[in-house]
């Protein structure tokens, strides 16, 4: 008998019991449902976060001055300036494994234009920052470093200080705004960057170059700068290496003895971005095994009931075989029909799970992604599933006497 | 050199092994039945009839001596080739007719040509074929449940025949119907007969077996008689009409 006309037996015996067909069926699309809409959400989840930690800027590290102490009160990271300006171009200029570095120093400020006014950050940067950041201008231009170098009063906008400036539709190139009572000319604006991973608007933000910000808004101390230096390694894998050289040059420039503590502090965001994929990745490995433990628990459901369906249909596999079914032809049929039944449930698994997945993407505000990997992988599974669960009572039916098949009552 | 017989058994035994105790149903059939012969074979229960037809169908090898059908050794074939046999040599028809539920009368009766590798439009127009012999050309499509137990049992017949068997076996075939349809289904048996078709048929009724042109009688797992006879001849009594017991 060939293959088709196995299937179309095995399409006969299904739909003769549809009820059946579709409560065992069931078992298995609720199971690939789950897969597939855990799964969704789950990468959904993952490629968010890298999303939000590639807006942050590519390979980024952070150094910051060290802690004060003072009469034992222990200050935070960059509280006691360490890091010098010869710091910066001794990065810049020493170390392979990084790229590009900028100072950058801040300063709350109420900034004014014509007639309106906004209370926002205001930071001293160099050009090479909009690199590090992988930060594009949307309108106008960036500063220039020949504008750091003769403390140019200019100024790139976020957009969220352009929405509150001058109204979202605005161009505020050429406009004038103030700070601290200094005018500054507005060259651009920035791309749209959102928020940080803890909520912080990165586009509430307005920068000058550094050389103006420490004539102008805040003065500092001459040789340290009272910021940070955030810089980008040469590639994705080169941030601990980075880190490393860092560490080392600043070692050695601060002349810090072997035992002592470092009077900086590095961060690397690459690692806290792969510490919370891993963490999402964790989540959806969990969500995934779930899933999978209620897909066999199909598959048990089936094997289930195409054994008793062998035992109810004793009768017909006897008529069967006394009209010439070989015994493969009854192994074949029930495999199929195992088959069918786990194969049928997966696809209208896929497309349940699919919809539970955009639904609950919708309804929460998640985010899902769907691979069609996962798709192949489950309807995959879940055919071997239906194999797997059905070869035993497939191989107990085409096992059977026909003498005692036709005679079970 | 005349023609070989349909059927032959040589000293055929059949021994059951039940824990130590050895039960012979057959202890040594020697049986010969031709082409076209209606043979009833009668008996008690435990005579070795049903033994008998299960190996006459195939479904059983001897454990000792030697069956021919149609010239070949049926002991030496395998279970595909016993398979085989079955479903081109050999028709079934049972007592409780043995029909697929929620299955149509056609689908039932294109059950052998499943087997047979028969294409599907073939299929349709040789049970079609099938169903109109045995007088059920308008009731292709109905249902088991939706026919009398005399139509059902001729759909069995027809499923028996659809495959052009060489003999057809019938396990106490009007066990489960009424006399005025038990002659209705000898008279299609009878038809087969002069068909050119063998039927074998079991029973344990004389007046069902009195149909028959031979009746073999069997116990204790032998031949006791071997009577042939004149067989009454079965008329399908008109509809309506009053059977006489």
């Amino acid at each position: 008998m060939s293959w088709l006309m196995t299937l179309r037996v095995a399409l006969r015996a299904l739909a003769r019991n549809k009820m059946r067909s579709f409560l065992t069926g069931l078992g298995v699309v609720i199971g690939v449902a789950a897969v597939i809409a855990m799964v969704a959400i789950g990468d959904g989840a993952k490629a968010r976060v890298e999303a939000t930690f590639a807006s942050m800027g590519s390979n980024m590290l952070i150094v910051m001055s060290g802690s004060s102490s003072g009469g034992g009160a222990m200050g935070g990271s960059g509280t006691m300036p360490s890091i010098t300006w010869d710091d910066l171009k001794a990065i810049q200029t020493e170390l392979s494994a990084v790229k590009e570095a900028a100072p950058i120093v801040r300063s709350s400020a109420q900034v004014l234009a014509d007639d309106a006014n906004w209370g926002t950050s205001v930071q001293g940067t160099t050009p090479d920052f909009l690199r590090v950041r992988a930060w594009p201008v949307a309108q106008g231009a960036a500063f220039t470093q020949a504008d750091v170098d003769g403390g140019a009063k200019v100024a790139l906008l976020g957009q969220t200080v352009v929405d509150k400036l001058f109204g979202a539709s605005a161009n505020p190139v050429g406009q004038v705004i103030r700070a601290k009572s200094v005018p500054f000319t507005v060259v651009g604006v920035l791309g749209r960057k959102g928020q940080s991973p803890f909520g912080q608007d990165y586009d509430d933000v307005v920068l000058v170059p550094v050389t103006t910000f420490q004539q102008k808004i805040q003065g500092g101390l001459k040789n340290y700068i009272p910021g940070q230096i955030v810089l980008s390694a040469v590639a994705a894998d080169a941030t601990t290496r980075a880190q490393m050289q860092i560490s080392g040059l600043l070692r050695d420039r601060h002349r810090i003895g072997p035992d002592a503590e470092d009077d900086f502090t590095i961060r690397n965001l690459s690692e806290i971005a792969s510490a919370q994929q891993e963490g999402t990745r964790t989540l959806t490995t969990l969500l995934a095994a779930i899933a999978a433990v209620s897909l066999l628990v199909g598959g048990i459901g089936i094997m289930n009931i195409m054994l008793v369906s062998v035992t109810e249909r004793t009768r017909e596999i006897g008529v069967r075989m006394a009209v010439g079914a070989r015994a493969r032809d009854i192994q074949l049929q029930f495999l199929v029909e195992a088959l069918t039944l786990s194969v049928a449930g997966g696809l209208v698994g896929v497309a349940l799970g699919l919809g539970l997945a955009g639904w609950m993407a919708s309804a929460f505000g998640w985010s899902m992604l769907v691979r069609p990997d996962v798709i192949l992988l489950a309807v995959g599974f879940s055919a071997l599933v239906g194999v797997g669960f059905g070869f035993w009572p497939a191989l107990k039916a085409s096992r059977l006497d026909p003498i005692t098949a036709l005679r079970f009552e | 050199m005349a023609t070989a017989p349909l059927v032959r058994l040589e000293g055929v035994t059949k021994v059951y092994r039940m824990g130590d105790v050895e039960l012979a149903a057959l202890a040594g059939v020697t049986l010969t039945i031709e082409q076209g012969e209606f043979t009833a074979v009668m008996g008690a229960s435990g005579s070795g009839k049903s033994t008998l037809m299960n190996l006459l169908g195939c479904l059983d090898r001897p454990t000792s001596g030697r069956y021919l059908l149609d010239g070949q050794e049926i002991g030496a074939l395998g279970n595909d080739q016993l398979a085989a046999l079955r479903n081109r040599t050999i028709g079934f028809v049972f007592q409780n007719f043995n029909l697929l539920s929620r299955t149509s009368a056609a689908e039932n009766v294109e059950l052998p040509l499943l087997y047979a590798g028969v294409a599907s439009a073939q299929r349709r127009a040789r049970a079609v074929e099938s169903l109109t012999r045995v007088g059920l050309g308008d009731r292709v499509d109905h249902h088991p449940n939706q026919l009398s137990g005399g139509q059902q049992q001729r759909v069995a017949i027809a499923r028996a025949l659809v495959n052009r068997p060489r003999v057809i076996l019938a396990d106490e075939p009007t066990g489960n119907l009424d006399s005025r349809t038990s002659v209705d289904v000898m008279a299609l048996f009878q038809e087969l007969g002069r068909g050119g078709i063998t039927v074998v048929l079991v029973t344990h009724e004389p007046d069902i077996a009195a149909y028959a042109a031979r009746v073999v009688t069997m116990r204790d797992g032998l031949v006791r008689s071997d009577v042939r006879q004149v067989a009454r001849l079965a008329v399908a009594p008109a509809e309506g009409a009053e059977v006489q017991p």
